[in-house]
């Protein structure tokens, strides 16, 4: 699976204040992310982190300030540069957000519409793909180990199979990026697990760019590269998994994040993986 | 028995704020309803005691009813079947004046506030003129018969469906719809996968339940010319003919009650 190449990814000093809201969402945040990327946003519940992934996949925009994908300004995309930016972005959502009427073949067949042109659109309105795009669907759906569900209804699947069915999705739909928000939050751990394997799996064989935000500290220090920490709209802590102490964690949360007696959810998450 | 919620059930009262009272609100509210419903008594004319003063003549009128005749009833069974297929063509001239104007007509679809608005000044006017109003004038305009009938059951019809199809897309969830918008998918698409999915079965049942009336409102719209039924149910009762008019009755209740069950099946075949 061939995908275009991640752009750098430009946060330059954006803002987000919601109208009728006194506190802005999002402060004067300014990061770069290099092409390639796993990056976890870590943050108390209402510290800005979906705020942030939504001005990313333009389901909103900033306030103030830009935010560029290579060169281009999201704010200024419109209609059909704006689906565009969409299919180049693949999102994950902590509530899968798949139609869950259809069978899960559907659902993957959905990433693959961005990418249609021509008759293949219009044939599409009626559920009508051809064998091609048909191959695609069932290739990915067998890549997260699901082709024995494929024509089942999608409400029919645990949270944790929708999960792998909505990455199913993303990878027929070949982004350029991942946004994917708390995409482990409704899952159990070893569901959880699969779904992170998934993403830093996918991330690592196509060299993707994968933001991920997460509320875990300890599924944040296992797969991500690079830590980004979010305190009510703004960023605290800029660094790598290893740099976050103690003293960045009071920093983020406010209080100190105490481990489990015993394991960590880390290195049990590591242990499973290694069984 | 002492229980780990002991404490907390046998603690001392905690002063509870005061309830605010209802009684002022429930007498008015009381009030306010008998004055209406009495005044609507004398409006109507209500006066239960002429009912049971008359009964004879009702059982005289009555007796007249319980012996059918058969002899037009080959007449009468075709006209049932052209009340039939009034109603089928009116719920799909329904239907195609209600897709449209759903679509339009939901607030989370609609592409700009002013249609959305047009669109649904639109259905309202469908909804407020009654079908036999619309009956009255499409038999000017076209003449007497089934198909005047089909046309004002089904404008009458779509203005009704539309306004369920809006209201079912504007309760959709809008994370399937986003899960679709999400990859690039255009209006289109995103209505075909993200929307029609979820208000299809919804908006089929509403379907079935509305071409179940259209076929009571097509036994009766022949009176006005509609075509159908309804012309010998009309003809019969105002000329005294008490058996024909008992046989159409027979038939127009047998026929409503044979769709009633087929499309109960086929809705909850659906759903």
């Amino acid at each position: 699976m061939v995908a275009d190449r991640s752009p750098a990814v430009a946060l330059d000093g954006i803002a987000k204040i919601f109208p009728g809201k006194a506190a802005p969402a999002l402060v004067d945040l300014s990061v770069t992310i290099e092409p390639g990327q796993f990056v976890a946003v870590i943050g108390k519940s209402g510290a800005g982190k979906t705020t942030l992934l939504r001005c990313l996949s333009r389901a909103t925009t900033v306030t103030r300030g830009a935010i560029r994908f290579d060169q281009t300004d999201l704010a200024e995309l419109r209609g059909r540069a704006l689906r565009a930016h969409r299919t180049r972005v693949g999102m994950i959502y902590q509530q899968f957000n798949l139609v869950r009427r259809l069978p899960v073949v559907d659902n993957v067949l959905i990433g693959r519409l961005g990418r249609l042109g021509g008759f293949e659109r219009w044939a599409a309105l009626v559920h009508h793909f051809d064998q091609a795009q048909r191959a695609i669907a069932f290739r990915c759906l067998d890549h997260v180990g699901l082709l024995d569900r494929v024509w089942q209804r999608t409400d029919t699947l645990s949270g944790g199979e929708q999960q792998r069915v909505a990455i199913a999705k993303i990878l027929a739909q070949e982004p350029a990026v991942i946004l994917a928000d708390e995409p482990v939050a409704s899952l159990d751990l070893s569901n959880g697990r699969v779904v992170m394997q998934t993403l830093r799996r996918v991330a690592s064989a196509v060299g993707i760019t994968v933001i991920a935000t997460l509320h875990h500290v300890e599924l944040a220090r296992s797969y991500a590269d690079r830590i980004l920490g979010l305190k009510v709209g703004r960023l605290v802590f800029d660094g790598p998994a290893s740099g976050l102490t103690d003293a960045a964690l009071f920093e983020i949360f406010g209080e100190f994040v105490t481990e489990p007696a015993g394991q960590s959810e880390g290195e049990r998450l590591g242990e499973l993986a290694a069984s | 028995m002492s229980t780990a919620f002991t404490s907390i059930h046998a603690g001392p009262a905690p002063s509870v704020p005061a309830k605010p009272s209802a009684v002022g609100r429930t007498m008015l509210a009381t009030l306010t309803l008998a004055v209406v419903f009495g005044l609507a008594a004398r409006v109507v004319e209500l006066r239960p005691i002429e009912l049971f003063r008359d009964i004879g003549n009702v059982g005289v009128f009555l007796r007249g009813y319980l012996h059918p005749s058969f002899g037009n009833v080959g007449e009468y069974a075709w006209q049932c079947v052209v009340t039939l297929c009034i109603a089928l063509w009116g719920t799909v001239l329904a239907l195609l004046v209600s897709v449209p104007l759903g679509l339009l007509g939901a607030r989370n679809l609609s592409p700009h506030p002013l249609v959305y608005f047009a669109a649904r000044r639109v259905m309202d006017v469908l909804r407020a003129v009654n079908e036999f109003v619309f009956a009255l004038m499409f038999v000017t305009a076209v003449g007497l018969g089934p198909f005047a009938g089909m046309l004002a059951l089904g404008i009458h019809t779509g203005g009704v469906l539309g306004k369920l199809l809006s209201e079912t897309i504007e309760s959709v969830d809008p994370g399937q719809v986003e899960g679709v918008a999400a990859v690039g998918a255009g209006r289109l698409q995103v209505i075909a996968f993200g929307v029609v999915p979820q208000v299809l079965p919804n908006f089929l049942s509403y379907v079935l339940l509305r071409f179940e009336s259209d076929i009571r409102s097509a036994s009766v719209i022949g009176m006005v010319g509609g075509g159908g039924i309804g012309f010998y149910l009309w003809d019969t009762i105002r000329s005294f003919k008490d058996g024909e008019a008992a046989t159409v009755i027979l038939l127009i209740v047998a026929m409503v009650m044979c769709i009633d069950v087929v499309s109960a099946r086929v809705r909850r075949a659906a759903i």
